[in-house]
């Protein structure tokens, strides 16, 4: 059951990610300048320009630029940096690592610390406690990532000393990002679960299950936290991308290697191949992310299982 | 077996629920009827120890089950009785069961607390008690999900919950609002079976008064909050005393059903912040005078029977 679904769910990417892949090759042509200039030596002829313009295919038709770059892709052949001149899946190979372990470490982060917090404000519900957690909330839902990060290097490292101020030497360089992608994270997966957990409360079932004899705690791990967890997931599935998008940010104000700092870097030269697989990486973890979030829930829930295979 | 005395209940500064009694023996059915708000389900809730799930707290009076009184039980000692000797059957079947979990597991839970029993022996017991309800292929329906079941077979599935434990007492809350007419019928004749082969105390709630006349043996008539009268099933129907209780009784022929709630009564069912001064009923009722406008009834009581109205005696007088 679980697997049809899944494989369903499957077949389904394929015509997003063909839209996705359009979209990210146009986004690349949209952007005003072109790699080519920054390959130029000064005082090069415009004959010189229009033999690079055509060594790297960009004189061609767009279709068919497109479909020339799709197929190289089905056959993980990323092409050429133009700018950094080595081959796009080296870079890529040497820069993922990084933003998934920052990325994954943020994510674990968030959700555990998240889910714990929303957990404990909806089961002992305190009016002090309420008050801290609503400003918590609030906080984390509204202060930028970037700016965060200024604050946490100033304190923590400049001032107090105690981690590096940018870098990825070692575990304690990895601390701060982990913090700032996450914070906001934490915030939203507290909130969600709380919210989840006080409306399962209410539900009708929970009656008959005290009715029973269970205890609160059984009622509570067994029966309450599942159906809190069902929008915990969406949300987390959907914070995937989040987090990658906010690790492209952190990781240049930290002056980490990985994804993000290489799409930053690569878009000021209008390196398109590499661009367009940075982009291409991004999106495909953001629908991944989707998925593994569905196929998550359809396996929690039956009913949602059956309405969609 | 369950004797409730004088029972007040209280949200806050509110109290929704005074001076509810009744009492119920292994083997009987006692109905208890009233419109919606007057008070039945927090009665039920009161008896199951489950008050503090809503954030009400009883205010006064005695729940004596088994010659102990609930109102100071510890929830420990409340929990060996929920689900063990005490079962609930509560009004909405659609939304009673977990909808997330398998129909088996659900109802294995009780043997499994209240019997001692390990996962193969609560699972043949829940086969067993399905099946003497009549329930087809057990098995089959252990293994599904309460979203691929009717109504009438989810509220099967809760009254199975509900006996799995053999328990002595049987609170059902408006079992068969939610159900097709048909289906009404057979989950009370079941409930009506139940109640003799097992020798049960059912403690049935409704707002059917035709329901009471076959299947009851004692009623309690609730209004606003309060017991207006009770009695044997016999007396309250040949001789109702209290006028609110007439006014159920005479709504019978006219064909009531769930949708058709006793709007034979004018006026409308006071709201907890509005109960009338006096006797609850006297804005509604065709027999008030001034004293009932001011003053509450006390309960006459007469054989076993009791009604709190001004005039009750006046009415015995004129069926005589
Ligand atoms: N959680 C609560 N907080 C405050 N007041 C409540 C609460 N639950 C019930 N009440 C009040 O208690 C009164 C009796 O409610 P109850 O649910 O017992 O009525 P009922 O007789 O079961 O009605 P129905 O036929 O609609 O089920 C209602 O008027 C309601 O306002
Ligand atoms: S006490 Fe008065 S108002 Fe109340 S039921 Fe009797 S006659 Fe009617
Ligand atoms: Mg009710």
């Amino acid at each position: 059951m679980i697997l049809r679904y899944t494989f369903l769910r499957l077949l389904m990417l394929i015509p997003v990610s063909f839209s996705i892949s359009v979209v990210i090759f146009m986004i690349v042509y949209l952007l005003p300048g072109d790699p080519i200039d920054n390959l130029l030596r000064v005082g090069s002829s415009p004959e010189d320009r229009a033999e690079l313009v055509a060594q790297y295919g960009l004189d061609r038709n767009l279709v068919v630029q497109y479909f020339v770059w799709i197929g190289n892709m089905f056959q993980g052949e990323f092409g050429q940096a133009i700018v950094l001149r080595r081959p796009v899946a080296d870079l890529v190979a040497q820069n993922l690592p990084y933003s998934l372990t920052l990325g994954g470490l943020a994510f674990l982060f968030s959700s555990t610390v998240g889910m714990t917090l929303g957990t404990i404000s909806a089961v002992v519900r305190h009016p002090v406690l309420d008050r801290f957690m609503r400003g918590f909330i609030l906080l984390g839902s509204t202060v930028p990532g970037f700016w965060l990060a200024l604050l946490l290097i100033l304190f923590f490292s400049v001032n107090l000393g105690w981690f590096p101020v940018s870098g990825a030497g070692g575990w304690t360089s990895l601390v701060l990002p982990v913090l700032t992608i996450g914070f906001g994270g934490v915030a939203l997966v507290a909130r969600v679960t709380r919210v989840a957990l006080l409306d399962a409360q209410r539900e009708d079932f929970v009656t008959l299950l005290h009715a029973k004899g269970l205890s609160s705690g059984t009622i509570l791990f067994r029966h309450l936290m599942p159906h809190a967890l069902l929008p915990v997931v969406t949300i987390l599935a959907l914070r995937i991308g989040w987090i990658l998008g906010g690790a492209v940010t952190v990781e240049f104000v930290f002056g980490r290697p990985g994804l993000g700092s290489l799409l930053i870097r690569a878009l000021g030269q209008r390196d398109y191949p590499v661009v367009q697989a940075c982009l291409l990486m991004l999106a495909l973890a953001v629908m991944l992310g989707t998925l593994i979030g569905d196929v998550a829930q359809a396996s929690m829930d039956p009913r949602i299982r059956e309405k969609k295979s | 077996m369950l004797s409730v005395r004088d029972l007040g209940v209280a949200f806050g500064a509110v109290e929704p629920l005074s001076g509810v009694s009744f009492s119920v023996d292994k083997g009987e059915t006692i109905g208890i009827v009233g419109e919606s708000g007057s008070g039945k389900s927090l009665t039920a809730m009161s008896v199951m120890g489950l008050l503090p799930l809503i954030g009400g707290r009883i205010t006064g009076g005695r729940i004596v089950f088994d010659g102990q009184d609930l109102t100071s039980l510890p929830e420990r000692a409340y929990r060996k009785l929920r689900g063990g000797r005490i079962g609930l059957i509560t009004q909405n079947p659609m939304t009673s069961l977990d909808p997330l979990q398998k129909i088996g597991p659900q109802v294995d839970d009780v043997a499994r607390l209240h019997l001692g029993m390990n996962a193969n022996e609560a699972r043949a017991r829940t086969e067993e008690i399905l099946g003497t309800l009549r329930i087809p292929e057990p098995a089959l329906i252990c293994d599904r999900y309460p979203h691929q079941m009717s109504g009438g077979m989810k509220q099967r599935i809760v009254i199975a919950m509900a006996l799995a434990a053999d328990p002595d007492v049987l609170i059902a809350d408006e079992p068969t609002t939610a159900l097709d007419v048909t289906v009404q019928a057979q989950i009370i004749r079941l409930l009506d079976d139940l109640v003799k082969q097992r020798d049960l105390a059912l403690v049935l709630i409704t707002h059917d008064m035709s329901v009471v006349a076959q299947t009851c043996d004692k009623v309690v008539v609730m209004y606003a909050g309060r017991a207006v009268e009770y009695g044997p099933v016999e007396t309250i129907f040949d001789r109702p005393r209290h006028p609110y209780t007439q006014a159920l009784i005479a709504c019978i022929p006219r064909g009531l059903d769930d949708t058709a709630r006793l709007t034979g009564i004018e006026g409308t069912v006071p709201t907890v912040i509005n109960y009338p001064k006096g006797c609850p009923f006297h804005p509604r009722c065709t027999r008030a005078e001034a004293i009932c406008a001011t003053d509450p009834p006390d309960f006459s009581v007469e054989g076993d029977s009791a009604a709190a109205c001004h005039f009750a005696e006046v009415a015995d007088a004129q069926s005589a």
